[in-house]
């Protein structure tokens, strides 16, 4: 391997110190880790698709006449903004797919984002010292919405442009400042035709910057400070067990990212989402209905179904009565959102950074909460939908509304206490949630059977393929700079690169990491190839093991 | 760190635990890649033969989903997992540490407040520099709201017209019929649209005060829902209703279109209408009150 241009690079800008750290970083292993990975890989397929879509989209909502290949509309006068969007979905080579993408990854998107955010609050991820990520995440959640509702708006079809129409009657709503605000953002009244080209500069340049600048933040703070991890064996407040990201956590989250953009693909090519060509055109006094949003706006449109028609007026003035699940409901959502790691110190008056993960279940209270709140915000979700609800089972609108506006108050708090009492009860079981043993089942050769529980050994040697040690250890090349540091070789080390240090650390290592007698040069060399040859490596007994496993009867 | 015994080995046997050879990762994460590389050229002869939506989806799932699965099955099953201990750090700094940069902070802050009035002139000049230049930034993007959100296009003797520009005649609509209408001017603006019904042939009154408001049976109101501003488009014959899709509020037809359900809190704004010598249905004045959704100013 030629090392000189680590050397040019390090020499110029020091870089060695913090590669060395990134690429020897410890990642404990879950599966709810992944979460806020599928987030960030749905964030760069948006970015991708995303600049695509710029190429052809057009942002205006200047008229012309239709004749392109979506013969149902040829002659019509449509904006051009509608007509690209056409153009693109039906003329462009792969444009539809990016499209669709595009969409369909908007919604994974808030999604992943979403159950991200359980995660983190399920098992008080968001305590000390990682407060300032938990209200860079809510941000960032609050921007994907408001993201996403941009995007939504472009292509001026008749849906999108009643969503419009709704946000600038939100907008219109605060008290004092609405009908500046509304006039000023949407560059007069509505409708208006400045409202495609700006949402389009702040859709594609504004809140993706922001998005990016935040996301950097994200994950360099999550970077310095150290992933949690989940309570178990070994595990410590004081440490990380894991996967070293040179190279299996690289290959893993790498080869995650294709996988987040399989799914995605398979979507936008298989699934058909806002085909505005059914929609057709926004005309301001058009309408269609059983019309519904992203689902990520689903909450807010429920609460605007659901909420009372109290206006309040006096003084001269009015709040409209919109305001209250437009504008206050989503402000007191996302302020107790971003205030939760202070409101719960002042229950628990825990003031200790906490490296160490609740399991949700011993944790009765939070989680009760957490899923009361859950529950009042499906119920918002669902209420979005009250006319499909009552013409699909039949029901008046009128008893649907009503029974809605029941549930909201009544599933919530019963949904927190089943969830305080689950968790109760779940963590006062001592082995819930711990796998079983197996039982194993034997006949003899006179014919009888024997039944007795497996030997608990195998499930650990199960796990212990090639690839697994059987303690968690300090990677070699770490812990030989260290032992080398310690006793001031390590100070040699620039001379000569990465290359010397694998000699250097080998008789440092041996000491402290394992009983072999000399670790030796050597240890880096085993061919490629060879069985085993990873694992082996830093497990003392890996190659027997895995030639165990290759072949058990081979050693008869 | 027991070694592996005979026992535990055939223990192994016993149970058929499955043989997870490395051989075997290698042929899956293989065949992925092949897999992969096979769907990218399939990929790339779609296209040049001009692209098909479904064959594109499928294929990139396959050209990325190959690579993924591979290169996660490779990172997963062939290079050494660990578990690997790693002691965090301190994010704390030393007591120390902090001692010197609240020194090294003060030791500015006492040399810069030595000359407090400059202090306060940048503070100032700052401050009025942020306004001036905010101002443009913010007062440039739309106009004052002023009357706006008071006024249509409605106005006395405004002839009513459809969205192709004709004007409605009083013979022109059957009972139980309906039309959006703008001023003559105006057709498919969005702030005038206004819907026109007929429930019956006689003179309507919906309110006190609106005696004249429905000659011939025909109605007016405005079609902007004072709710959050849909247009208010779907008339039921059968109950005089007209309902919102948006969130479904129910105006009553006869009665002044009251909200009678859902979340709309006021009344549609009715157009008193005329019919002049020649029957044209006409305005006989603009709203005489705001359209559409609540705003602050609005008493
Ligand atoms: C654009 C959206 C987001 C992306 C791309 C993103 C990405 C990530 C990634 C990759 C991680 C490390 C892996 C993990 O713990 O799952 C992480 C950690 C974290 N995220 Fe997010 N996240 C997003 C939104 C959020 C939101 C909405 C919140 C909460 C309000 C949040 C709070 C946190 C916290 C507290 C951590 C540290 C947790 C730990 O170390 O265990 N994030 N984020
Ligand atoms: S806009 Fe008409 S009911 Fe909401």
């Amino acid at each position: 391997m030629n090392y000189k241009p680590i050397d040019w690079v390090d020499e110029r800008l020091g870089t060695a110190k913090f590669t060395r750290k990134s690429l020897n970083k410890i990642f404990p292993d879950h599966w709810s880790f992944m979460l806020g990975e599928i987030a960030m890989y749905s964030f760069f397929i948006l970015l991708g698709t995303g600049v695509f879509l710029t190429f052809f989209f057009v942002p205006s909502s200047a008229d012309i006449v239709y004749h392109g290949s979506y013969a149902p509309l040829d002659g019509h006068v449509v904006s051009q903004a509608y007509a690209s969007t056409l153009d693109l979905s039906f003329n462009v080579r792969a444009g539809l797919v990016m499209r669709q993408m595009h969409h369909w990854a908007a919604n994974v998107f808030v999604a992943a984002i979403v159950v991200h955010l359980l995660r983190v609050f399920f098992t008080g991820a968001f305590r000390k010292p990682r407060e300032i990520n938990w209200l860079v995440g809510s941000l960032l959640l609050m921007m994907a919405i408001l993201e996403g509702f941009l995007g939504y708006s472009l292509p001026d079809d008749l849906i999108s442009g009643t969503g419009i129409r709704i946000a600038y009657s939100i907008t219109l709503s605060v008290p004092i400042v609405g009908s500046y605000l509304a006039s000023f953002l949407f560059g007069g009244q509505f409708p208006g035709d400045k409202i495609i080209p700006r949402f389009y500069t702040i859709h594609i340049l504004l809140v993706p910057a922001l998005m990016a600048g935040l996301l950097g933040a994200h994950l360099a703070i999550m970077w310095h400070q150290k992933h949690t991890q989940y309570k178990g064996k070994g595990k410590t407040e004081k440490n990380v067990v894991g996967v070293a990201m040179w190279p299996a956590y690289a290959m893993q989250a790498g080869g995650f990212f294709f996988l987040t953009a399989a799914v995605i693909a398979a979507l936008g090519g298989l699934a058909q989402i806002n085909p505005i060509w059914m929609y057709g055109q926004y005309i301001p006094y058009k309408v269609s209905y059983a019309v519904q949003p992203d689902w990520y706006m689903g909450w807010l449109d429920g609460a605007l179904r659901l909420f009372p028609s109290w206006e309040i007026t006096g003084f001269g003035h009015m709040i409209p009565t919109i305001f209250f699940p437009a504008v206050l409901l989503p402000g007191i959502t996302f302020g107790l959102l971003m205030g939760w790691p202070w409101i719960e110190r002042i229950f628990t008056k825990d003031t200790q950074a906490h490296n160490l993960l609740d399991n949700p279940r011993d944790n009765a209270w939070r989680t009760s909460i957490g899923v009361g709140v859950m529950a009042f915000y499906m119920v918002l979700f669902f209420a979005s939908s009250t006319d499909v609800l009552a013409n699909a089972f039949n029901l008046s609108l009128n008893f649907v509304l009503w029974a809605f506006r029941a549930l909201v108050f009544v599933v919530p708090p019963i949904a927190a206490y089943v969830a305080y009492k689950l968790a109760k009860e779940a963590s006062s079981a001592s082995r819930a949630g711990r796998p079983r043993k197996a039982m194993v089942v034997s006949r003899s050769n006179e014919g009888e059977y024997t039944t007795e529980e497996s030997d608990p050994r195998i499930e650990v040697e199960l796990k212990r393929s090639a690839m697994h040690s059987e303690v968690p250890q300090p990677l070699p090349e770490e812990a030989s700079f260290h032992a080398a540091e310690a006793t001031g070789e390590g100070t040699s080390e620039s001379e000569g690169g990465l290359a010397m240090s694998a000699s250097s650390l080998s008789s440092a290592a041996t000491g402290e990491m394992s009983e072999r007698p000399s670790g030796g040069p050597e240890v880096y060399q085993v061919p490629p190839g060879t069985p085993g040859s990873g694992g082996g490596l830093f497990s003392p007994r890996g190659p027997k093991l895995s030639r165990s496993f290759e072949d058990p009867e081979e050693e008869k | 760190m027991s070694s592996s015994t005979p026992e535990l080995e055939q223990e192994k046997v016993k149970v058929g635990l499955v043989k997870t050879s490395e051989s075997r990762f290698e042929k899956v994460v293989a065949v992925s890649f092949a897999l992969s590389l096979l769907a990218s050229i399939g990929l790339g002869i779609v296209y040049w033969q001009g692209g098909q939506t479904q064959a594109e989806g499928a294929l990139l799932f396959f050209a990325l989903g190959g690579l993924g699965f591979g290169i996660v099955a490779w990172g997963k099953y062939l290079v050494p997992q660990g578990p690997y201990v790693q002691e965090r750090e301190e994010l704390k700094s030393p007591e120390s540490e902090r001692a010197v940069l609240i020194e090294s902070l003060e030791r500015g802050v006492t040399q810069i407040e030595r000359r407090s009035f400059l202090v306060k002139l940048l503070g100032v000049s700052i401050a009025a520099f942020g306004v001036i230049t905010l101002f443009p930034f913010i007062r440039s993007l739309g106009p004052q709201p002023k009357k706006m959100l008071y006024v249509t296009n409605w106005k006395k003797g405004s002839a009513l017209v459809r969205s192709d520009g004709s004007k409605v005649r009083a013979s022109d609509l059957e009972v139980g019929g309906v039309l959006t209408v703008f001023p003559e001017g105006h057709a498919g603006g969005a702030i005038s649209q206004t819907i026109l019904i007929r429930p019956s042939f006689e003179d309507i009154v919906t309110k006190p005060g609106r005696e004249t408001w429905g000659p011939q049976g025909y109605l007016a109101y405005s079609k902007v829902c004072t709710h959050a501003g849909c247009p208010v488009g779907l008339y039921q014959e059968l109950t005089q209703q007209l309902l919102c899709p948006c969130h479904q509020s129910l105006f009553d037809v006869m009665t002044g279109a009251n909200p009678v359900f859902g979340p709309a809190p006021r009344p549609l704004p009715q157009l008193p209408l005329e019919i002049d010598s020649q029957g044209f249905l006409l305005a006989q004045a603009g709203y005489d009150e705001p359209i559409g959704p609540g705003f602050w100013e609005r008493a």
